[in-house]
């Protein structure tokens, strides 16, 4: 896995993955309206996210959204596969100024990833050796109270 | 270096390895038990599980195939179970690169779908699978396949059928769950055994059944299903790290398959 592919976040350009980034953006309209920041947060996550299509990883059809408040962070548990890698990536909108993802196994110690983080996207990878919970804690570093999102994308 | 400047320095230095040795501190227990946990992002997709079944090497996919299930179930309950496993197939023909077998999965998918009444936007997608089916994409189709469960539960989501989202996703865990296991019997592998273990999200599920509103719950089908679960949640718990003997891996292939069998049994005519 290379966080340098991230400068070529051309988002979703790879083919396939438009499919799941419009399956997920009608899935979730269907489901509940979202406000202007939300649908922000989740472009700049997919964006994100997008850029791993390119390393062959697949977007998983599945997000998550919340608001996060300056010094807060948000807890997400996720169920993942010993032998695939993975991709969190997180993406929120102004007046967030900084965030970042961090992974815990299922005993909460913090596992290492490799991370990427630009502004108001953050992005960490890693490859569990055990299957199981892990979870994800995504930190508003700088700025003020805003809409968030989380991908996830695996290989 | 006088006896007390040197215990001080000794002392500096092992207060020095003790904070770089440190571990970081651990999430506290409370705190990863309020975690938020969702249908759509804390269960993971049978791609998910598939893909990393074939990490140690490819399984024989052909050989995991099943004959064609019923599509005219009359019980909601066992149609979105049913959904669910249906779209694991449908993974499980993508992988074995089948064509034909993706566009006949396809085809039950849409019966199923329409039985619940979802949108027209879902059965717009038997289209594209078939398209992509014929073009032979099979990355296409696996994204195609996932969008169609997301969309199908949407769908249910806005038709207050919310009961029924998370039998899709347990209908596709138990089907992804007997393949996988089974796929692992022929061909005992560690790595590949590994997969198998999911305690967490056997609870989680169990947890998301028990929200169910009493009329879903009661179901027979529903009740047998929950009761088993427990149980499935004991043998898919090994040590982390650790991988399932053979024989464990024979055990949650009986356990599932066991609840796969009633879930798919035909209805008893009146």
């Amino acid at each position: 896995m290379k966080t340098s592919m991230l400068c070529r976040a051309g988002a979703l350009r790879a083919g396939g993955s438009i499919f799941v980034a419009i399956g997920l953006t009608l899935a979730t309209a269907f489901a509940t309206p979202e406000s202007d920041t939300e649908v922000a947060a989740r472009k700049a996550a997919l964006d994100l996210a997008g850029a791993f299509s390119n390393e062959g990883f697949k977007m998983r059809d599945g997000h998550w959204s919340g608001t996060i408040k300056p010094k807060d962070h948000a807890l997400i548990a996720v169920n993942l596969y010993a032998g695939n890698q993975y991709w969190f990536s997180v993406g929120a909108t102004d007046p967030a100024k900084k965030i970042s993802v961090n992974v815990y196994d299922e005993t909460g110690k913090l596992v290492q990833t490799e991370s990427y983080s630009e502004g108001e996207k953050a992005a960490a990878g890693f490859s569990p050796t055990s299957s199981g919970q892990y979870y994800v804690m995504v930190d508003l570093v700088e700025g003020n109270e805003s809409s968030v999102c989380l991908v996830y994308s695996y290989k | 270096m006088r006896p007390v400047r040197r215990f001080v320095v000794l002392a500096f230095l092992l207060v020095c390895c003790a904070v770089i040795g440190a571990e970081p501190a651990r999430l506290p227990a409370e705190q990863m038990a309020k975690a938020v946990r969702s249908d759509s992002i804390s269960i993971p997709t049978p791609g998910e599980l598939f893909a990393a079944l074939e990490k140690p090497g490819k399984p024989n996919w052909v050989g995991q195939m099943r004959g064609p299930v019923g599509t005219n179930y009359k019980n909601r309950a066992q149609i979105a179970l049913n959904l669910g496993s249906l779209i694991a197939d449908g993974f499980i023909a993508v992988e074995a690169k089948d064509s034909q077998q993706v566009k006949n999965i396809g085809t039950d998918i849409i019966k199923l779908a329409k039985a619940l009444g979802v949108s027209e936007n879902v059965l717009s997608r038997g289209n594209s699978i078939n398209e992509f089916a014929e073009n032979n994409e099979w990355d296409a189709l696996q994204e195609e396949l996932e969008a169609t469960q997301n969309e199908v539960k949407s769908s249910m989501q806005s038709h207050r059928d919310q009961d029924l989202i998370i039998l899709v996703s347990v209908g596709g865990w138990i089907r992804g769950t007997q393949v996988v296991s089974a796929a692992v019997m022929q061909n005992y592998d560690e790595r590949a055994a590994k997969v198998l273990r999911q305690p967490a999200l056997v609870n989680f599920i169990q947890s998301k059944l028990s929200e169910v509103s009493p009329d879903v719950r009661n179901e027979p089908l529903i009740k047998e299903v929950t009761g088993q679960l427990p149980g499935i949640e004991k043998l898919v718990a090994f040590p982390a790290g650790k991988a399932p003997s053979a024989d464990e891996v024979k055990k949650v292939n009986e356990a599932v398959g066991k609840i796969m069998g009633q879930i798919q049994a035909k209805e008893e005519a009146p």
